[in-house]
């Protein structure tokens, strides 16, 4: 039987703004496999944020459930909420979202602060995983001493903390340049393959489509299609020759 | 990794975590943090500086009746006056608009931190527990700077208008004088400005932190300042 990490039913989402109704995902019905690398792709606006904040119990939807790991999430207490988004995932956003009163390792540690890890541990652990993302030398810098790829790096790291099952994604790449981005791709590949971690990315940056094992195709709330890696294959030869 | 099939509850943080994060987010943001305090300083500053200075001229005029001193500017009209209960009342009310707004403004900066930190497992209860400790220690130090430079305006004006005679009949313990109006003393008066400007600041910063850490991170996310 596959192993089911993240599965919708029927999610809907919709933003009240005055008496407009706007219906940002219209029934989106998606099983996302353990281990798996999926890219959710589609033009600004489509819904993929939305869906984000919804796999990751960042907004409630309006309708339709969300399970992971078979916990439908609509069920969890407010503490067993924080206790999830301390433990299961870890989010990377287009825009960093570091703590800027926090130093890089500041950063890494405060997830492990919440999960209530001791200083020793926790401190050790930081300046491993910033080792690992390569930012061995950068540890004690502010996130404005940073450059956005390093921001990324520090991002990376701090949602390793509490070695998650998942990795949420947000556009990881989109304040980029191609080669940093890259890079960063690479990087989350890597957890990917090496770790077993899940990756759930929203992306409308081709490059991801390689590393992908499966691509949700978001367009207008709805998913639109949902294609393979084989099939992608292909398509990334074209996508090469541009 | 490991397979956990259901989800254990967030702890709460020891105290000492929280004073931590609390002092060391006061010290990097130290510039603002100074603006955010100067605003509660001012606020005080005003209000003591007007209550004060309503204290030196009562407790001057009481002495003016025994030893008679005549050439007070107000000695036809004895005790606080309507005009001096209205300018009090409005010093204190400028001052709890400004406190207030200039810890609105500081917490609405930080939405975005504050969805942050729910991202990486904070509890609401934390969220508003750090602000309620950084607005605390930044309300006390404010309102206490505020309250002395007050109460100095207080007293320079005092020398002006009474010279010496200010420091032999000083208010500074509370007095009731048995035909005269009641007198706070300014050394309770600058308790009560540090008491009030804490007050003000904890109330003014975590009721709209308590507000922030109650939205889906997703929101508190987006607000752009
Ligand atoms: N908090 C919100 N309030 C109102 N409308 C929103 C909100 N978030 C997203 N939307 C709208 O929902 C739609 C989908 O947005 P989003 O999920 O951010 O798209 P994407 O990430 O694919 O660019 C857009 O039309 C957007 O304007
Ligand atoms: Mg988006």
């Amino acid at each position: 039987m596959p192993d089911i990490v993240v599965k919708t039913e029927d999610v809907v989402k919709e933003y009240r703004m005055g008496s407009n109704v706007l219906r940002a995902l219209d029934g989106i019905n998606i099983e996302i496999l353990r281990g798996e690398y999926i890219s959710l792709m589609g033009p600004s606006g489509s819904g993929k944020s939305t869906l984000f904040n919804m796999i990751g119990a960042l907004d409630r939807p309006t309708k339709g459930q969300v399970y992971i790991d078979g916990q439908n999430m609509s069920n969890l207490s407010q503490r067993q909420i924080a206790a999830f988004r301390c433990h299961r995932v870890g989010y990377i956003f287009q825009s960093y979202n570091l703590l800027n009163v926090r130093t890089a390792h500041g950063n890494v540690t405060l997830p492990m602060i919440f999960a209530g890890i001791p200083d020793k541990d926790r401190n050790k652990k930081a300046e491993e995983l910033l080792d690992k993302v390569g930012l061995g030398d950068r540890m004690y810098h502010l996130p404005d001493e940073l450059s956005g790829g390093q921001r990324q790096r520090v991002a990376i790291a701090r949602a390793l903390a509490n070695d998650p099952s998942i990795i949420l994604a947000d556009e990881p790449t989109a304040n980029l340049d191609t080669i940093t981005g890259r890079e960063i791709i690479d990087l989350i590949k890597q957890l990917n393959t090496e770790d077993g971690v899940t990756v759930i990315s929203a992306t409308h940056d081709l490059k991801m489509l390689d590393v992908s094992d499966r691509i949700v195709d978001i367009r207008d709330g709805l998913v639109e299609r949902i294609r393979n890696r084989d099939e992608i294959e292909i398509e990334v030869g074209d996508v090469g020759g541009e | 990794m490991d397979q956990r099939t259901s989800i254990e509850e967030q702890i709460d943080l020891p105290f000492v975590e929280s004073l931590k994060i609390s002092f060391q987010s006061l010290k990097i943001r130290f510039g603002r943090s100074i603006i955010t305090t100067a605003g509660i300083t001012l606020g005080i500053a005003f209000l003591v500086s007007v209550w004060a200075n309503n204290e030196i001229d009562l407790a001057l005029q009481e002495s003016g009746r025994s030893s008679a001193i005549t050439n007070l500017d107000e000695a036809s009209e004895q005790g606080i006056s309507t005009k001096d209960i209205w300018l009090i009342i409005m010093s204190l009310i400028v001052c709890v608009v400004g406190i207030a707004n200039s810890m609105l403004m500081a917490v609405t900066e930080r939405f975005r931190e504050i969805g942050t930190m729910k991202c990486l497992g904070a509890l609401d209860g934390f969220v508003v527990r750090l602000f309620l400790l950084e607005s605390g220690f930044q309300g006390f130090a404010g309102a206490l700077i505020g309250a002395l430079i007050g109460t100095l305006g207080a007293v320079l004006l005092g020398l002006k208008n009474y010279g010496m005679d200010l420091f032999f009949y000083f208010p500074l313990f509370p007095a009731n004088p048995e035909n005269g109006s009641f007198q706070v003393g300014v050394l309770l008066l600058i308790l009560i400005g540090c008491f009030l400007g804490m007050i003000l600041a904890i109330v003014g910063s975590s009721f709209p932190a308590w507000r922030a850490a109650k939205l889906p991170p997703a929101e508190a996310m987006r607000t752009e300042v």
